[in-house]
């Protein structure tokens, strides 16, 4: 661990190799470093954006917890995060755990077609998610109308407890697809020799899964939760584009928050605060999820 | 090895701390009060030798970025040493980059910067527009506008008072919300707001959609909101609020009953069913498709309406509780073109704004279906809706009966009455608490105004 060790590696001297180190340090310093340290420094002022700032040490921080518009955004987030993580690893997972039982034929085009919400801007996943939630004339209301299920067509954005669902489910339909694909591919490169040899020992599709599928996907599960997780907690513009946080404050976001205060209402210091807040989570986040994975307990 | 390159990183950010000081730049009030105190002549834009003056606006739609073309041409045309350097943006990308630009080492010289507090307010509290009193004197602007309209692009000159002051820019086009009404369902528009909600029930009655609403983009129910309010509460009271004047408050009982209105119109279903979670966009089109009777919107859709329902559509201003009182409504002006305290050419840019603004540019205006906010030639007025529109605003600004947006009182007021109007709305509060928790987020800001 101490960087003085006596021993070396026989070759050229250790220094050297931060000379190696100095074109990407640069860039990392230029671009990441500097613009983090900068919205630290920012995230201690009150600051409107144009006229000086003046010193608020931790206040921006304190009103994280003390401001319940702020405590509200961090909750939702956690919400998405169900939504956005949870629920496409466990989709991705009841897939895997299909195709690992039986060899799926056109398993190339499914895996396509369910990896499409990928590929596609978010931007316009939410102009279409938009329509498609719409009460009057969306696609959603009038299938449920169509089957005769007439009485749950509802109005899915503008209302107050569903419309944090409602955005959520669209995360679902986006990050499912990625999930799948890694699980799935993931399944395939278990050696069939382990699925015999638990069949051998009489194991049913249920034990199976748990004994050999899911020890070994512990992997690809950690990817796909750090992915999506990353997603769910930073997620912007489909809360944009959807709801613009509404209705009321029924699903704004830290994200949101970060960009209304910076932009639209000149409380740059608070931005900076949430930001940096967020950053914090989400790197505590990813941090956990990736130990856990490593030390393979849990799960 | 590991010790090492955190060691490094935190070094690093260390150092990107270091040498920044507090963000911002300095103040310089007094010296604008100074400024908007000299006189001078009619800058002689011939004379001024070889200029180039550069623009940042957002009239890049249809009628809007025609009239801009055309009158920057002819500027250019009448005053060949100048060179017009246009970059345009849509409104919201301009607002985001607008304070940067303004506050960066190559400023534009004119810029247009939205009313109230949150932009305008901001740029003037740092210094960094030109306030043009002089020039209004010199040019006679004080004539071609109604007195609300010159004062929506007012502030002292430290940026706290908004309303009053001087004077930092000047609007082109001329904004009501009012109301439209599909005129085969509607033949005679009612005289009073009675008669107005008679017809709404009518409407209901008859299994149509009385008003066509969609709150879902939030910044709809403001309007609808205050085109009631302004029934309800006199002009002065309303303007006294978001000018956030001495003993100004929004937990005022005619406050209170517009509210009562708008949530008796919501519950006796008056709106589009399911409002909070449909569009701006998707309302208006259903309108102009024919469904629903009345749309409360601004004279932006006009011409959107008026190619859609041609001779179906007419415009009123909602009616006051007596027949035939002078009418109040909301309404305003476009984004004001003002001039930057870096632009190198002040005298040059004022007359561009004046070139502008004067009334052959009314009339460009008017060809080009956008509603100027100056007076304008009979001959220039076009026939059909944009008429009834242009008699509507006449008669608004001879009566000076316009009504101030709300959400230009405090920076963060248009979060907090969009978002408080949707839970009125959505049944989530009642009036009471509506007004009283609006006026909360105020005082926070007033209080710290003081």
């Amino acid at each position: 661990m101490s960087a003085a060790a006596p021993e070396r590696p026989p070759g050229e001297p250790r220094l050297v190799g931060y000379l190696y180190l100095l074109p990407a340090l640069v860039a990392f310093t230029a671009f990441v470093l500097v613009p983090l340290g900068r919205s630290v420094w920012l995230s201690l002022y009150e600051w409107d954006g144009v006229t000086p700032g003046t010193w608020a040490g931790l206040d921006n921080y304190g009103e994280l917890v003390s401001e319940e518009a702020l405590r509200a955004a961090f909750l939702h987030a956690l919400v998405l995060l169900f939504f956005y993580a949870l629920l496409p690893v466990a989709i991705g997972l009841l897939l895997a755990g299909l195709v690992a039982r039986a060899r799926v034929r056109g398993l190339a085009l499914f895996r396509t077609v369910l990896f499409l919400p990928q590929v596609i801007a978010l931007v316009v996943v939410a102009v279409m998610w938009r329509m498609i939630y719409d009460p009057g004339s969306g696609a959603l209301n009038e299938v449920l109308r169509a089957v005769g299920l007439g009485s749950l067509a509802q109005s899915w954005l503008g209302d107050f407890d569903l419309a944090l669902p409602a955005v959520g489910l669209v995360g679902t339909w986006v990050w499912f697809g990625l999930a799948m694909v890694l699980l799935v591919a993931g399944v395939q490169k278990i050696p069939e020799s382990l699925y015999d040899a638990a069949r051998v020992d009489g194991a049913g599709m249920v034990r199976e899964f748990f004994a050999v599928t899911l020890p070994a996907l512990r992997g690809e599960i950690a990817v796909a939760l750090t992915l999506t997780t990353i997603a769910a907690l930073r997620n912007f513009d489909l809360i944009y584009i959807t709801t613009k946080g509404g209705p009321g404050d029924a699903t704004s976001v830290p994200a949101f928050q970060v960009y209304d205060r910076a932009f639209q209402t000149g409380e740059v210091g608070s931005a900076a605060a949430i930001g940096i807040a967020l950053t914090a989570i989400i790197f505590s986040f990813s941090f956990v999820i990736n130990r856990t994975a490593e030390r393979g307990y849990a799960l | 090895m590991r010790v090492h390159i955190r060691g490094a990183a935190v070094g690093l950010m260390l150092a990107a701390l270091v040498g920044c000081g507090s963000p911002g730049g300095d103040d310089n009030g007094a010296q604008q009060d100074e400024q908007a105190d000299r006189s001078v002549e009619k800058p002689d834009v011939a004379a001024a030798g070889d200029v180039t003056l550069t623009v940042w606006d957002q009239e890049v739609r249809g009628g809007q970025a025609a009239q801009i073309k055309r009158l920057n041409q002819a500027f250019q045309e009448q005053y060949p040493n100048v060179t017009i350097k246009r970059v345009a943006r849509s409104f919201e990308d301009l607002n985001k980059t607008l304070k940067l630009a303004v506050s960066g080492p190559k400023a534009p010289d004119v810029v247009q910067a939205n009313q109230g507090r949150p932009v305008m307010g901001t740029l003037v509290k740092g210094g960094l527009l030109k306030p043009l009193d002089p020039y209004a004197e010199a040019f006679g602007w004080g004539d071609r506008y109604s007195d609300l309209l010159l004062d929506l692009n007012r502030f002292s000159s430290d940026g706290n008072t908004f309303g009053d002051g001087n004077l930092y820019g000047l609007s082109q086009m001329g904004e009501i919300v009012g109301v439209f009404y599909n005129k085969s369902k509607v033949s005679e528009p009612p005289a009073t707001l009675e008669a107005f909600e008679a017809s709404l029930k009518e409407a209901k009655d008859e299994g149509d959609i009385p008003i066509q609403f969609g709150n879902l983009d939030a910044w709809p129910g403001i309007h609808e909101y205050e085109t009631v309010l302004g029934q309800t509460a006199s002009k002065e009271q309303v303007r006294d609020f978001v000018f956030a004047r001495e003993g100004a408050t929004f937990d005022a009982p005619e406050f209170e009953q517009a509210a009562e209105k708008l949530q008796q119109w919501a519950d006796d279903g008056y709106f589009t069913p399911d409002f909070n979670g449909t569009g701006y966009d998707p309302a208006w089109q259903r309108f102009a498709k024919g469904q629903g009777r009345y749309l409360i919107a601004g004279t932006w859709l006009v011409a959107d309406l008026n190619k859609q329902m041609g001779e179906d559509v007419g415009f009123m201003l909602m009616p006051g509780a007596e027949e035939g009182a002078d009418p109040v409504a909301l309404g305003g002006e476009s984004l004001p073109f003002a001039v930057t305290s870096k632009s190198e050419n002040p005298d040059v840019a004022a007359a561009y704004i004046d070139f502008l603004t004067n009334s052959d540019a009314a009339t460009v205006l008017a060809e080009t279906d956008n509603l100027p906010a100056m007076p304008v030639e009979e001959s220039a007025i076009p026939k059909g809706l944009p008429a009834e529109v242009f008699s509507e605003w006449s008669r608004l600004n001879e009566s000076d009966g316009l009504i101030p947006y709300l959400d230009y009182t405090t920076p963060t007021f248009y979060d907090d009455i969009s978002g408080a109007i949707q839970e009125l709305l959505g049944g989530k509060s009642d009036p009471q608490q509506f007004t009283s928790g609006v006026e909360e987020a105020f005082r926070k800001f007033a209080d710290e105004q003081r």
